[in-house]
């Protein structure tokens, strides 16, 4: 008999075969993290169920089973190994297996030289992910599968990891999106994944088969590969077992099974797990500590004649009210999930209200968090308040000096310094940290505890866990390896308590002592509420803060006092009448005014009244054209449309529209223009030209822009150019802001990454030489010698006249630029408009890029300049860090010049992935805080969800409109 | 005591007061490497000492002073830099740090700002940074980077490369266990007190010092059983320190494998060269040019008594010259691809496969900018050119967990094993990797005897 034993992240697979190879038993169960009684478990049950010995061929395989398998001396099979073995086996003629798990992706090419693939460390989990994903969604995964087999439309949802795909569903789920396309787009999300993640470069063909959990039990996700990969791939009989039937034919080995029982049984990890102090010794200690915190409370009251103020914060995965009286006393409250759409939650609310109160006096009303717009168009509050407004106002309600808040909600965590009585610096978690709340919640479900219970867990533990400051998804695995070192489940609840106060404080706030956040600390959101959490922070900083018994429904209370203070007497809020005959359609359309071609979600209400949500700018609401006048990122991109195809007698050459070339295309279109070449483009970037250059990125952690570089070649072979030029350039100009001029190692030598992963560009004539255009005097002449290479007759002289034209159509359109965006400063001057300098990189331009955030900015009135047109109004200047990229020496600049402007703010895109923005964003942030600045950064990846950067962008406006007030500006005190 | 100056810029200079009274202290990446070099400097009356920390508390530090997203060797050099620093362990009024600056346009030339931010943070201010270089960046009038220096630490590279392939290539098999550490240790004893003298340095004492290394590892007694042989590339750093790579040497060799970790020396041959190719691309100074040539060619120099020194010992796999590597990745990458590691990391993973070495670990920080290109970049290309190639990519950083690691590598392992032959027969089979090993001596074959002592 063979025994072959699959250990996974979520679950645990067996079979066992007979001498003929039959599977004689089979079994597939969630193990809830206890890996080791489970195993013990199962196998004790072969042992005395199904063999006749006492001896087996036994293997262990899997990821979570490697530790078991080398403590316990029992042969450890790969498991993509494993799978490859059963494969070969029993599906001879297959071309492609692709496999998910718990936590796991894999491709294996079985012909055609073999290959297999994993996912890396970045991309989170895919069955895990489905799960989190059904949860959010408040449906099981069986459940999204029926949801998506009748699907109308596909929403684009980032597929790079779990948490950022989160962040876009979540406000889908606000805006009213259907369920059915959510899941299916899900779906989608994960299929892209995979294949973006994982082919790196080999396409995916020929007889494909399905294996794994996933896609075992989702036949909507199959169908999702299929209709992508454009194949009709199987999921063979027993798909559940391929790696337990691997490791079973792998193993040869007679091992005795009393024997491994009772290792197993007497396995007792290695216990060596790194871990922090215990979050309280004893009881005594919680019970000083709860007396702390219970001092700090709101009065209560009820609902009578007096006039009250309504607040609503509807949040990412909660719906809070407040209703306060004239004195902040807290009449009625509500705290309760959103199950993704906070209409009903409100009208149900408001239902109830007023039947028991049917005489309540609402003198204003006011909403907050991410549906704010929705609610406000549903049940026609008075106020929308931007988040960070409303929480700032109601911790000041409880410590009127405070100097710092901190919100830890279930998807987002928010912080913000106050000076001198205004937000001063506010903090979002980027995508890629966000999630924290919910993923303590997920985390407990997953090993099967209420989040309440599995948090109390830890407040004893003895050796919380030690898991860092990391992404939830790295938290995954590193929960994983204490499991395997013999951490308790006390301990990881603690653990995973203290690591979300350290992703607040060192990834979010990024502090390195307690005095930077102050003294006077006031903690809320949800996540507070949790005793460990708040043990842990305080622990970590080391300053005992105020957590107001409300903590959880600070933004309603918040959002009721502030519209308290606009001083309203009646508010205007949906009656008790038309509450009665509220209704709420959706529908999805497709905007089709601009090419971003945004998915609408259109909410029809009683009475015709509308609401339209997924929109990027004003247009489909106004049907007006977007006002780009105050806009230098449209008129930048213009610009360069300016630069057409041309035509030539040597042949056209192609250019890919993308990193640097945003910027140098002028010249390069000048040079091969002038030397007799026609010149042709690839289009803007749209998901479309993404998702054909997908297939061959060989890296998936590198930065979007980089990838979509992949797709815009590919759309210049399909045009059918037979020369493409993109060459590798070191250095860049020398602006005479830095102390050398690089070029980023990914816009130096991408073109490298090009011509060896995309087998297509190698039939053709790809120029992807080094050349180096900041030597003028040296690029004619090594220019002749590059394209001597390839062309026959080109003479220097011609180079050197090309290269003269091209020098100077450089210079041209940059000063072009930077007159525009010195008319764009000069008239909002006159007009008292704000401006933003959007400091980025020349590529952040690409529409597909930046996401519209140009426009977004637009429609707060605002002017927009990019870094370029001021950073050469400063002199070269001493930076704290070494200054040597063109690119950024524009951003130190700008930083440096705005300093000195009072009606200009800065606001920073990065890409994610952009590893040197891990240094340009502190330097930048240095520079602006020296002089009172508020910096605000923006992180930006496939993600197109808007939601949080508008947010931060409404806060900044709240925060500088703020200052204006408290410090009006000299003109206008003299005047 | 010495006196604190500052230069116009505001930077904390390293006096000549300090360099008599101050402990320099200098991050670990390569162990064996590290110790001999840092006789060097001592040689020249400093007191330097390299920081041999190793606990979690080092991330943990480094994490708290250094912005997360930076890549994972910034935050283990300054956190292990910082946590000596609060140990308690020194006089911060007489400790200073020196880390190397390669000044490429890879953010690792930002370390030492980096280094400088977390100081600052960390309320250390009054302790100065010197930078290692060769550019002239940063200079310093109690540090000073002389050309009898830069012999030396030629040297001290040198030794260190030999050391560690001699050691490489005798552990797995070594008869008794233990037996090649020793002769490690007594050797890097022995250079460490040749070097304080100033001592065994010029390329006649190279030669004559390596060949009776040589000789004394081919002593020691093997049994030759069929392994795994894997190479190890990448990012420098994650690449030599085992701090960086959750012990990957280690790891590998508890799953029975023998390691090929590519020599330093051919990563400062790389950087010099850079300089060159610079020149040869873009134009440049010709004096420029042949000033950096003389330097080129006395390191190939240095290399070359390695080689000669190597193949004296047939049991050994000699290391692959600097031009052989250079000339395998023609036509596959450019020769200005110069940033961390560039080209020649691709070049090492050819060279590797060429000489039996096939199964390669290709090691970076998570989000390594270079390493996109010219090591992820490049894994396709390398597998169409010769398809003995089974390489894994792995990232290390400090969320990724050694568990997902290992099992990669295992999966990398187990396609390894599959072509391993179940005996070693050097009778009659030749070693895999030389029958397509062109322009080199390929592995010769032990006496029989020596197997059988």
């Amino acid at each position: 008999m063979r025994i072959g034993l699959d250990i996974g992240s979520t679950t645990v697979k067996c079979v066992v075969l007979d001498e003929q190879d039959r599977i004689v038993f089979s079994a597939y169960e969630r193990h809830y993290s206890q890996i080791t009684e489970k195993t013990g478990e199962l196998l004790a049950h072969v042992r005395k169920q199904v063999l006749s010995g006492s001896t087996a061929r036994l293997a262990i395989s899997g990821s979570a089973g490697i530790g078991i398998a080398e403590s316990c001396g029992i042969p450890f099979v790969q498991e993509v190994y494993a799978t490859r073995a059963a494969a070969n086996r029993l599906l001879p003629g297959s071309d492609v297996i692709i496999e998910l798990g718990g936590e796991d992706a894999k491709i294996l090419f079985l012909t055609g030289g073999t290959e297999v693939r994993m996912n890396g460390t970045c991309a989170g989990g895919t069955g895990a992910f489905i799960d989190q994903m059904a949860t959010l969604l408040n449906v099981t995964p069986d459940e999204m599968n029926q949801l998506a087999s009748d699907y109308e439309k596909i929403y684009t949802i980032a597929s790079r990891c779990g948490v950022f795909a989160k962040s876009d569903i979540q406000p889908l789920l606000n805006q009213g999106a259907r369920k059915n396309d959510i899941a299916a787009s899900i779906f989608t999300a994960v299929v892209n994944q995979t294949v973006a993640g994982l082919a790196q470069g080999r396409p995916i063909e020929g007889r494909v088969v399905y294996l794994g959990g996933p896609l075992t039990f989702l036949s909507q996700l199959r169908a999702s590969f299929d209709k992508i990969l454009k194949t009709q791939g199987v999921c063979p009989e027993n798909s559940l077992y391929y790696v337990a039937l691997g490791a079973a034919f792998c193993c040869d080995e007679e091992t005795d099974l009393d024997a491994a029982l009772e290792k197993i049984r007497t396995y007792s990890a290695s216990g060596s797990f790194a871990f922090n102090a215990p979050l309280f010794r004893d009881q005594g200690e919680y019970d000083a500590f709860l007396r702390r915190h219970q001092s700090c409370t709101v009065p209560k009251g009820s609902i009578g004649d007096e006039p009250v103020y309504l607040g609503v914060d509807a949040g990412s995965t909660t719906v809070k009210v407040a209703v306060m009286d004239s004195q902040g006393a807290l009449l009625d409250s509500r705290y309760l999930p959103n199950s993704g759409n906070p209409v009903p939650i409100v009208r149900q609310y408001m239902e109830e209200l007023y039947q028991t109160h049917p005489d309540v006096r609402i003198a204003a009303s006011a909403v907050t968090g991410y549906g704010e717009d929705i609610i406000k168009a549903a049940f026609d509050l008075d106020y929308g308040v931007v988040e960070t407004v409303a929480h700032f106002t109601a911790a000041r309600h409880f410590m009127p000096d405070v100097e710092f808040v901190i919100d830890i909600g279930g998807q987002d965590i928010k912080c913000f310094k106050i000076h001198k009585g205004a937000i001063d610096n506010i903090f979002l978690n980027e995508a890629c940290s966000s999630g924290c709340g919910s993923f303590l919640q997920t985390f407990a479900n997953a090993l099967g505890y209420e989040i309440g219970d599995f948090s109390r867990l830890g407040l004893f533990a003895r050796q919380p866990v030690n898991l860092g400051s990391r992404c939830t998804v790295f938290m995954n695995s590193s929960v994983k390896q204490a499991q395997k070192d013999g951490a308790t489940i006390e301990d990881i609840s603690a653990g995973l308590s203290i690591s979300v106060v350290k992703n607040a404080l060192y990834k979010v706030i990024r502090a390195s002592s307690p005095g930077e956040l102050g003294s006077r600390i006031v903690v809320q959101g949800g996540t507070f509420l949790n005793d460990a959490v708040l043990r842990a922070f305080e622990q970590e900083i080391g300053v005992q803060v105020v957590r107001p018994d409300i903590s959880g429904l600070m933004g309603a209370y918040g959002a009721a006092l502030y519209a308290q203070s606009q001083g309203r007497k009646q508010s205007g809020i949906i009656t008790a009448q038309r509450l009665r005959a509220f209704t709420h359609e959706i529908k999805v359309a497709s905007c089709g005014l601009c090419p971003n071609n945004c998915r609408l979600t259109v909410n029809t209400f009683d009475g015709g009244r509308k609401f339209i949500g997924g929109n990027r700018c004003e247009r489909p609401i106004t049907k007006k054209a977007a006002d780009d006048s105050r806009n230098l990122y449209a008129y930048k991109l213009s610009l360069l449309q300016e630069y057409t195809r041309s035509e030539g007698p040597r042949g056209s050459v192609g250019i890919p529209m993308g990193l640097n070339m945003y910027e140098l295309l002028p010249f390069w279109h000048t040079f091969f223009t002038r030397l007799g070449f026609g010149v042709q483009t690839s289009p803007l970037s749209d998901r479309k030209l993404y998702l054909r250059g997908q297939q061959t990125i060989p890296s998936d952690t590198v930065c979007f822009p980089a990838k979509l570089m992949h797709g815009h070649v590919q759309s210049l072979l399909d045009q059918g150019l037979r020369i493409i030029f993109y060459p590798c350039m070191t250095y860049n100009f020398n602006e005479g802001l830095g102390d050398n001029h690089y070029n980023c190692p990914v816009v130096a030598y991408y073109p490298e990454v090009i011509g060896a992963n995309m087998k297509d560009a190698q039939s053709i004539t790809f120029i992807k030489d080094y050349v180096g255009i900041h030597r003028p005097k040296d690029f004619p002449g090594k220019m002749h010698q590059v394209l001597s290479r390839y062309f026959d007759g080109l003479t220097l002289k011609e180079v050197q006249s090309a290269a003269k034209a091209a020098y100077q159509e450089y210079g041209a359109y940059m000063a072009k630029i930077r007159a525009r965006g010195n008319e764009i400063i000069d008239g909002a001057r006159r007009e008292g408009r704000p401006i933003i300098v959007l400091a980025g990189r020349p590529y952040h331009i690409d529409p597909e890029i930046n996401h519209g955030i140009d426009q977004l900015i637009a429609s707060f009135g605002a002017a927009i300049v990019s870094e370029d047109v001021i950073s050469v109004r400063v002199k070269k200047f001493r930076t704290h860090v070494l200054n040597q990229w063109t690119y950024h020496s524009r951003l130190y600049a700008a930083a440096r010049y705005i300093r000195e402007q009072r009606d200009m703010n800065l606001v920073q895109l990065v890409s994610f992935g952009c590893g040197v923005d891990a240094i340009t964003t502190d330097e930048v942030r240095d520079i602006l805080e020296a002089a009172g600045k508020i910096y605000t950064q923006i992180k930006i990846d496939e993600i197109s969800n808007l939601g949080a950067v508008k947010i931060r962008l409404r806060s900044l406006f709240a925060a500088v409109e703020a200052a204006e007030k408290d410090n009006p500006p000299k003109e206008a005190a003299n005047g | 005591m010495a006196e604190r100056i500052y230069d116009k810029t505001g930077r904390l200079l390293f006096t000549r007061e300090m360099k008599r009274e101050y402990t320099i202290l200098f991050p670990m990446m390569a162990p064996i490497h590290f110790n001999i070099l840092g006789s060097v400097l001592n040689h020249f009356g400093y007191h330097a000492e390299l920081l041999t920390g190793t606990g979690p508390e080092i991330a943990q530090t480094g994490l708290k002073y250094v912005h997360n997203d930076t890549c994972y060797p910034a935050i283990l050099t300054i956190g292990q830099m910082v946590n000596a620093l609060q140990s308690g362990r020194y006089d911060l009024n007489r400790v200073a740090l020196m880390i190397t600056q390669t000044g490429g346009g890879c953010r690792a030339s930002n370390y030492i700002f980096l280094l400088r931010k977390a100081l600052k943070k960390a309320g250390l201010e009054q302790v100065p940074v010197i930078s290692l270089n060769l550019s002239g960046m940063e200079k310093n009038p109690g540090f000073r980077v002389t050309i009898p220096m830069i012999i030396r630490f030629a040297a001290a590279l040198v030794y260190g490369d030999a050391l560690m392939l001699l050691h490489n290539q005798t552990k797995p098999y070594e008869a008794v266990p233990g037996s090649s550490q020793a002769l490690v240790d007594r050797w890097s004893e022995r250079l460490i007190n040749r070097l304080n003298q100033g001592k065994d340095c010029f390329l006649k004492d190279i030669q004559q010092v390596l060949s009776e290394m040589v000789a004394d590892f081919d002593q020691v007694e093997v049994h030759m059983v069929p392994k795994v042989k894997v190479g190890i590339v990448g990012e420098i750093y994650v690449k030599y320190a085992a701090l960086g790579n959750n012990n990957l040497e280690a790891f590998l060799e508890s799953q029975d494998c023998e390691v090929n970790v590519p020599g330093m020396l051919a990563f400062i041959l790389f950087k010099v060269d850079n300089r060159l190719e610079d020149i040869k691309l873009y134009g440049g100074s010709g004096v420029k040019y042949g000033i950096i040539s003389l330097l080129m060619n006395y390191l190939v120099k240095v290399e070359g008594t390695l080689i000669d020194a190597v193949k004296k010992a047939p049991r050994f796999v000699p290391p692959s010259s600097y031009a052989h590597i250079k000339s395998l990745v023609k036509g596959v990458i450019g020769y200005g691809d110069k940033m961390g590691e560039g080209w020649l990391l691709t070049a090492e993973m050819l060279e590797l496969t060429e000489s039996g070495y096939g199964n390669i670990v290709c090691t970076q920080p998570f989000g390594c900018l270079p390493n996109h290109i010219c090591g992820k970049g490049m894994i396709r290309r390398i597998k169409e050119i010769d398809d003995r190639a089974n390489i894994v990519a792995i990232d290390y950083d400090a969320g990724a967990t050694r568990v997902n690691q290992e099992n990669r590598i295992k999966l990398m392992l187990s396609i390894a094993r599959e072509s391993l032959p179940p005996q070693l027969d050097w009778t009659e089979q030749p070693p895999e990797g030389s029958a397509r090993a062109k322009g080199k001596t390929s592995r010769a074959l032990p006496s029989s005897s020596r197997q059988g002592d």
